[in-house]
């Protein structure tokens, strides 16, 4: 380079001089499209990895939306239901359907005979069967005395060998179906009595330690009253205080101080807030444990410098010309926030917000110290119900062994992404509505 | 009623005749002038340890348009921002002395800075109108001021602000666009027609010209001159051929003291100072 330089300054003709300038011109697009091509490459490899990590929950999870339904011929038998005739709905629903449901297996295959098969057999559907019966029945007690093909749910290991994932050629004793039971579904199915049905279940139904009847209502709830605690409480105490970080507070060492603490607040692990949550909030303020209440200070505690953080940066872009033209009009500083700075940076301020809700709607381990762990069936119907979120509940699934979890564990991955993308798509849609270009 | 009382006195001389200039000092010729609006008395001001104005006495007149010149960072600037008070919402900046206006004293405790602010208006160096339609930028100053009760009197107010700033006829077809959408001159103006709205008695402007170009600068320029019988102005330029075309007044500013003021005149053709005489004559600044 320098040898070039000097070369150029002896006076050498113009000719070389352009040439010079030539190689050093392609040099500089040379490394321009270098930096280009490393940068698509990046962009490459995470859409690459995303879709694998997509495609495998996707191809794990769809199945879960479909349930196995088993139609049998069900004969509501009066001596079973209502041996005394009375149609008292307390009888009726006190009944055992069970027995009804063996009868109509036994129906279907008589030639099963052995104690020990009949059960298998009956095991073909889920535990909770019964219960459509006895809702059937107390719907219309007319339908007692008659014979109705009712479908049934399937026992999840039915559901999981219609959907594959019990491969049938392995040993007997490696499979958690027997010979017999792929036969008499095998039979059924040849008949027209195995069929699929969206599962809506799956969206209204809370947890359940039988695979087929556990849906994520439960958890979604929980999730949604927790979101709630959490942005009420962080979002004005957040923008309060960002805004008096950056538009009041004398710049000295106490505001340093804070805001050097309130960014270290913003790296502290998640666990450390819920370990605080589980001492102050359970252990000084006696509150419920596995509250979504609980739950959502805690998340508000951890989402509070985030947004503090987005906040300070978005009223620090509005550009200090409208500040002063505001002032020079006589607006008072509450009026030059409230009506110019406030509003131009509301957009910067709710992207970081919902960033920060998004985080909160992810987040499991500080919400385990709290105790939102638990095995809840209940839906929660209020803030101090006990209550889990979707991400504990991906958690909770994750850890069950039966098979049919796994599908229940990415079904609700699906859900919650299709959450977090709702979330962000939200923000995006916020930050172009108000963005002022103007 | 305001607005009366400046075309009252607009009648009276606002510039002195030409032969007097040569030898007129501005002690001898604040009677020339239409009465005194604001004077500035020993005014100090800090930005922390460093001291950017020294003792500066200015006394600014009815209805005529005093220049500020001097080489950057003397503190012209910083003097302006004196005389609304905005540089109290510098945090590093403290001021000494004294500013009457009207002869009362603006740094009293018990003075509200929000009216002293919808007494005294302000047009930036850089054209800085709200990212709001063209009426309401406009209209802000009025609304918070309580100024114009019901959208009538609003329309009115804004209309004829536009037309004092001379805009008017240029916007009036698109008064609910953008008034970032206009072009600089326009938004300058507009800058303008803000700070009229809420009926000022004086505007300052801190270089309002040297972000547009000639023509823009030029209706900027004449504009500045129609104001003048309404308004008391004080202007802060760089440009000494500017100082010349619009102010009857000018006070040289230099390392954050007041060398001299003088008639504009006299100030561009015998400056008494030679400081005044190396900056007006380019030898340096
Ligand atoms: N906000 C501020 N903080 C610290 N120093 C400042 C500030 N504003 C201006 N100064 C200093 O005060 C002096 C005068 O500045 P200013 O009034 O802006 O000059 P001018 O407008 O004449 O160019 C300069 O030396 C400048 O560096
Ligand atoms: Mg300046």
């Amino acid at each position: 380079m320098t040898d070039i330089a000097r070369e150029g300054h002896r006076g050498r003709p113009a000719a070389q001089h352009a040439d010079l300038s030539q190689a050093r011109l392609r040099r500089r697009y040379a490394a321009e499209r270098r930096f280009k091509l490393y940068g698509v490459l990046a962009i490459c490899l995470a859409i690459g990895v995303l879709g694998i990590l997509l495609f495998s929950v996707v191809s794990k999870g769809y199945t879960a939306f479909v349930k196995t339904e088993i139609g049998l011929d069900v004969y509501f038998d009066p001596e079973e239901i209502d041996p005394e005739g009375t149609r008292d709905p307390a009888v009726l629903a006190d009944a055992n359907y069970d027995r009804v449901i063996r009868d109509a297996f036994e129906r279907t295959f008589p030639e099963v005979s052995e104690r020990r098969e009949r059960r298998a057999l009956s095991d073909l559907v889920s535990s909770g069967a019964w219960l459509v019966l006895r809702d059937r029945v107390l719907e219309d007690p007319s339908v007692i005395g008659t014979t109705e093909r009712v479908w049934f749910r399937a026992s999840d290991d039915v559901d999981m060998l219609m959907k594959g994932y019990i491969p049938r050629d392995v040993p007997e004793t490696a499979r958690r179906v027997s010979d017999a039971q792929i036969a008499w579904i095998d039979a059924l199915d040849e008949a027209g009595q195995v069929g699929t049905r969206f599962n809506l279940d799956f969206f209204t139904a809370g947890d359940s330690r039988e695979p087929e009847l556990a849906g994520i209502w439960g958890a979604v709830v929980g999730t949604f009253l927790t979101m709630v605690v959490t942005l009420v409480l962080s979002f004005p105490l957040a923008v309060a205080t960002a805004v008096y970080l950056e538009e009041f507070a004398p710049k000295n060492r106490w505001t340093d101080l804070i805001e050097v603490n309130i960014n270290n607040l913003a790296a502290v692990p998640s666990i450390v807030f819920g370990l605080l949550g589980l001492a102050v909030f359970l252990g000084w303020f006696g509150l419920p444990r596995s509250a979504p209440l609980v739950g959502g200070m805690v998340l508000a505690l951890m989402n509070l410098p985030i947004i503090i953080i987005a906040g300070r940066a978005s009223l620090k872009a509005v550009p200090p010309s409208i500040r002063e033209a505001a002032l020079a009009v006589g607006a008072s500083r509450l009026q030059v926030v409230t009506h110019h700075v406030l509003p131009l940076a509301m957009p910067g301020i709710l992207t970081g917000t919902i960033i920060g809700m998004a985080h909160a709607l992810g987040e499991t381990a500080p919400l385990l110290m709290i105790g939102m762990v638990a095995f809840i069936v209940d839906i929660p119907s209020g803030f101090t119900d006990a209550a889990t979120v979707l991400p504990v509940q991906i958690f909770l699934w994750a850890d069950s062994p039966e098979r049919a979890f796994v599908e229940k564990t990415s079904a609700a991955i699906i859900v919650l992404l299709g959450f977090l993308v709702i979330m962000n798509a939200l923000a995006v849609i916020l930050r172009r509505r108000f963005e002022r270009r103007w | 009623m305001m607005v009366m009382d400046r075309s009252n006195r607009a009648t009276a001389p606002t510039a002195p005749a030409p032969g007097a200039q040569a030898e007129a000092t501005a002690e001898a010729t604040a009677g020339v002038y239409g009465p005194l609006k604001i004077s500035a008395q020993g005014v100090d001001v800090f930005y922390g340890d460093k001291q950017a104005l020294k003792q500066v006495d200015l006394d600014i007149h009815e209805n005529q348009v005093t220049a500020l010149i001097g080489p950057s960072g003397c503190g012209k600037s910083t003097f302006l921002r004196c005389l609304n008070r905005m540089n109290d919402v510098i945090e590093s900046a403290r001021v000494r002395g004294t500013i009457l206006l009207d002869g009362q004293n603006i740094y009293d405790r018990d003075l509200d800075v929000v009216t002293l602010r919808a007494r005294v208006g302000m047009v930036f160096q850089k054209p800085n109108p709200f990212p709001k339609s063209i009426y309401d930028n406009v209209a802000y100053g009025p609304r918070i001021h309580g100024i114009g009760s019901g959208k009538a009197e609003l329309d009115e107010i804004v209309a004829t602000s536009l037309e004092r700033a001379g805009l008017l006829k240029e916007v009036k077809d698109r008064l609910h666009e953008p008034g970032t959408g206009l072009s600089g001159g326009q938004q300058q103006r507009l800058c303008i027609a803000r700070a009229i709205a809420v009926n000022p008695d004086v505007i300052l402007m801190d270089e309002p010209c040297s972000a547009l170009d000639p023509i823009a600068t030029a209706r900027v320029e004449e504009l500045i001159d129609e104001l003048r019988e309404n308004y008391t102005i004080v202007i802060v330029t760089h440009s000494m051929q500017q100082a010349a075309r619009v102010s009857q007044r000018t006070a040289f500013f230099h390392l954050g003291e007041l060398v001299e003021v003088g008639d504009t005149e006299q100030i561009f053709t015998s400056p008494r100072d030679e400081r005044t005489q190396g900056y007006i004559t380019g030898r340096f600044g």
